[in-house]
C-alpha cells in the first residue's frame, strides 16, 4: 500500500524482533531436564527470565506505593555532613551533593516515573485504540482518514513531536507524560485496526451479526475482547519506552521541577559530579535499563501467548 | 508501473502538507507567545504600543487563517520566517547548525552500521549456543539504555578513570570520538535487530539447506548466500532510523554541549521559538518521507523478484 505503511510494518516486526531476540536466551535457560520430583516438573514451565522481569516490576510498583517501607532516609532532605560520599553500608548507593540518600532519590523518584509511564500509556491506548476500533469498523472513508492521520503522526520523529506538546502544554510530570503518549497513538491505532480487521473476518463474528447483533454490541461483546491481548503486550512495551522516553525529557529538563527526585532529572543533576561521584550517575541509569528490559521482557510473554 | 509512481509521490505530498497543517495548528494554538516573552521583560522598559508594533513586524497579529496561508507559501519558497530569540532568519540557523549535525549523523549511522553487522555475524557464527544468545540478546540491551545516561557513562570512563579522552579543549577528532559512539549505540539496536531476523529467515530457505548438503562451511554460506538476501530488508527501516538519528543527535548534542541541529532544538523549546520548531519538524518530515518514498520507488530496482512479480501481475 503507501510508504507510511511499509515503514510501520516494519516497526511492528521490529517489536517482535526484539521479542524472538531474547526469548531464545531465556528458553535457553530452562532447557535443563528436571526429572523425579513431580513438584519440579510443575516448575518448568517457569522461565527465569520471565519471573525476574516480573519480581523487578513488582519490586518497583511497590517503591512507587510505599517508598518509606523500602527507606529510612528522605528522597529530598539531605543529611548534614554526608555530602558525596561513596556507596557504603550506610548509604548503599552514596549520597548526593546535599547530602541526600541516593537510594531514598531513587525509590521516592519512583512514582513520578511509574505515575508519568502509566499516565503516557493511557493516552496513548485509549486513543489509539479508540482510533483504531472506529477506523477499524467503519471501514471507507473514515478509515482511510484516519490512518492518513496516523501516518502524518509517523512521520514526525517522535521526539520532535513530543517537544512541540511539551511546548504546547508546558513544562511538568503530568505534561511530559501527556507529550510522551502522543507518540504512541499511531502505533496503537495501527494495531487496533488491523487486530479488528482480522477479527471481523472470523466466522463468530458474521455469525453474532447474522443473529441479529447491533454494531455496537458486537463491538463492545466481540471484536474488542478478541483484540486485546496484542493491544495489551504492545501496552507493555510501551511502557518501557514510555519510561525511556520520560527520562530524557526529565533529563533536558521539561519534566518534574528540580526538587522532585524523578529518574531522568537524578541523572542530569549527578552530571555535575561525574568526576568526583560516579554513582550519581551511574545507579539511577541501570535502574532505568532494568525496569525497561523487564517490562519489554513482559510485553514479549503476552505476545507469545496472543498469538 | 508510472501510475504507482505517480500515486505514492501524491500520497507523499499529502502527508507532507498535512504535517505542516499539524505542527502549524499545534505550535499557533499556544497559550505562550515566544514575542511576548523576549520583550515583555521588565528591563527592557516597553510600552504596549511598542510591543504590539513589535508583533504587526513579525506578522503576529493578523487572523490565523491568513497566517497559515502566508507561511505555507513562504515555505514553499524557501523562506521560515525569522527566529524570535536569535532575531535571525531561520534557515540561516538551520544551514549555520547543520553542518555538526551532518558529521555526527554521519559517523554515527557508519559506525551504527558497523555494530550492528558485527553483532549480527556474530549472533549466527560464534562458537556456543549460549554465546549466540548472548549475542543474540545485545540489541534488546542497547534499546531499553537511556542515551544520555550512556553518553555520560563514557565521559566518565574514558574522561576521568581512563583520562584517554582530555574534557577541556579536546582535538577536533577527539571531541567526536565519544558522541559518535552515544550515538551509533541506539542506532544499531534495530539495525542488528533486523538484520539477526533476516539472517535467521534466509537460513530456514531451501536453497541453504542445499548449500549446506553440499559441504558448504555456515559461514561460507553466511557471506555467500545469506548476506546478499538479509540486507536488502533493511532498507525498509530508513525512516526509522532517521527520526532516531534526529533524536539521538538532540540527547547527544545536550549531554556532550556541542552545537547544531540538536542543540538549536534545545534551545527552541526553551525559549519557545515556534518558527525554529515549525521548521524543524517540517524540516524531519520532509526528509522521512523523502526517505520512504525512496525506499518504495527503489526497491524493485535491488530485488529482481520483486519486478518479476510486479511484470507477473501486469
Amino acid at each position: 500500500m503507501t510508504s507510511m505503511n511499509t515503514t510501520g510494518r516494519s516497526l511492528l516486526q521490529n517489536d517482535a524482533g526484539v521479542l524472538e531476540g531474547s526469548s531464545r536466551v531465556f528458553a535457553a535457560g530452562h532447557v535443563g531436564n528436571l526429572s523425579g520430583l513431580q513438584w519440579l516438573a510443575s516448575l518448568r514451565g517457569i522461565k527465569p527470565g520471565l519471573v525476574l522481569a516480573w519480581s523487578v516490576i513488582a519490586i518497583v510498583v511497590l517503591w512507587g506505593l510505599f517508598p518509606h517501607w523500602f527507606t529510612s532516609y528522605s528522597g529530598t532532605v539531605g543529611v548534614a555532613r554526608q555530602q558525596l560520599r561513596a556507596p557504603s553500608a550506610d548509604h548503599w548507593l552514596g549520597t548526593d551533593a546535599l547530602g541526600r540518600d541516593l537510594l531514598a532519590r531513587i525509590i521516592y523518584g519512583t512514582s513520578q516515573s511509574l505515575s508519568g509511564a502509566i499516565v503516557a500509556v493511557g493516552v496513548g491506548l485509549l486513543v489509539g485504540t479508540a482510533l483504531g476500533l472506529v477506523a477499524g469498523s467503519a471501514r471507507g472513508k473514515v478509515e482511510s482518514a484516519v490512518m492518513r492521520g496516523v501516518d502524518v503522526l509517523l512521520s514526525i520523529p517522535q521526539l520532535l513531536l513530543s517537544l512541540s506538546i511539551v511546548i504546547l502544554l508546558g513544562f511538568g510530570t503530568v505534561n511530559a507524560a501527556i507529550a510522551v503518549g502522543v507518540t504512541s497513538i499511531a502505533s496503537f491505532a495501527r494495531l487496533a485496526r488491523s487486530e479488528v480487521v482480522r477479527v471481523r473476518a472470523s466466522d463468530y463474528v458474521e455469525a453474532a451479526f447474522g443473529s441479529g447483533g447491533t454494531f455496537l454490541r458486537v463491538l463492545l461483546r466481540h471484536i474488542l475482547p478478541n483484540s486485546l491481548t496484542s493491544v495489551i503486550a504492545l501496552a507493555a512495551l510501551q511502557f518501557g519506552s514510555a519510561i525511556l522516553a520520560i527520562s530524557t525529557l526529565g533529563f533536558l529538563g521539561y519534566g518534574a521541577p528540580p526538587p522532585t527526585p524523578e529518574w531522568g532529572l537524578l541523572i542530569a543533576e549527578g552530571r555535575n559530579y561525574i568526576a568526583r561521584a560516579w554513582w550519581l550517575t551511574t545507579a539511577p541509569g541501570l535502574v532505568v535499563i532494568l525496569v525497561v528490559l523487564s517490562a519489554n521482557r513482559i510485553s514479549r510473554s503476552f505476545g507469545k501467548a496472543g498469538a | 508501473m508510472s501510475r504507482y509512481v505517480i500515486g505514492r509521490v501524491g500520497q507523499a505530498l499529502l502527508v507532507l502538507w498535512a504535517a505542516f497543517t499539524v505542527s502549524f495548528v499545534l505550535l499557533q494554538a499556544l497559550p505562550g507567545d515566544a514575542i511576548l516573552i523576549k520583550f515583555l521583560n521588565p528591563e527592557l522598559g516597553l510600552g504596549p504600543e511598542q510591543i504590539a508594533e513589535i508583533r504587526a513586524s513579525y506578522g503576529a497579529d493578523v487572523p490565523l487563517l491568513s497566517q497559515y496561508l502566508h507561511s505555507i507559501v513562504n515555505f514553499l519558497s524557501g523562506e521560515f520566517g525569522y527566529s524570535v530569540q536569535a532575531g535571525v532568519p531561520v534557515g540561516d540557523l538551520l544551514l549555520a547548525n547543520l553542518p555538526p549535525s551532518l558529521w555526527l549523523a554521519t559517523l554515527g549511522f557508519l559506525l551504527a552500521t558497523i555494530l550492528a553487522g558485527v553483532v549480527a555475524v556474530l549472533s549466527t557464527l560464534a562458537p556456543f549456543a549460549w554465546l549466540r544468545s548472548l549475542i543474540q540478546s545485545v540489541p534488546s540491551l542497547f534499546v531499553s539504555t537511556p542515551v544520555f545516561w550512556l553518553g555520560i557513562l563514557l565521559i566518565q570512563v574514558f574522561s576521568f578513570q581512563l583520562r584517554l579522552i582530555p574534557v577541556i579543549n579536546p582535538g577536533p577528532w577527539e571531541a567526536l570520538i565519544l558522541p559518535v559512539l552515544t550515538l551509533a549505540v541506539p542506532i544499531s539496536a534495530p539495525l542488528a535487530q533486523i538484520l539477526i531476523r533476516n539472517i535467521d529467515e534466509v537460513m530456514t530457505e531451501p536453497f541453504i539447506a542445499v548449500a549446506r548438503a553440499k559441504g558448504a562451511s555456515r559461514s561460507w554460506v553466511l557471506w555467500k548466500h545469506v548476506a546478499k538476501n538479509a540486507i536488502l530488508p533493511t532498507l525498509t527501516i530508513g525512516g526509522i532510523l532517521f527520526g532516531e538519528l534526529l533524536a539521538g543527535a538532540v540527547v547527544t548534542e545536550a549531554v556532550f554541549g556541542l552545537n547544531g541541529i540538536g542543540g538549536l532544538t534545545q534551545r527552541a523549546v526553551g525559549s519557545q521559538d515556534i518558527a525554529v520548531l515549525q521548521a524543524l519538524v517540517v524540516f524531519s518530515a520532509v526528509a522521512f518521507v523523502l526517505i520512504n518514498l525512496a525506499v518504495d520507488l527503489l526497491y524493485p530496482v535491488f530485488d529482481p523478484r520483486l519486478r518479476i512479480r510486479e511484470r507477473a501481475a501486469a
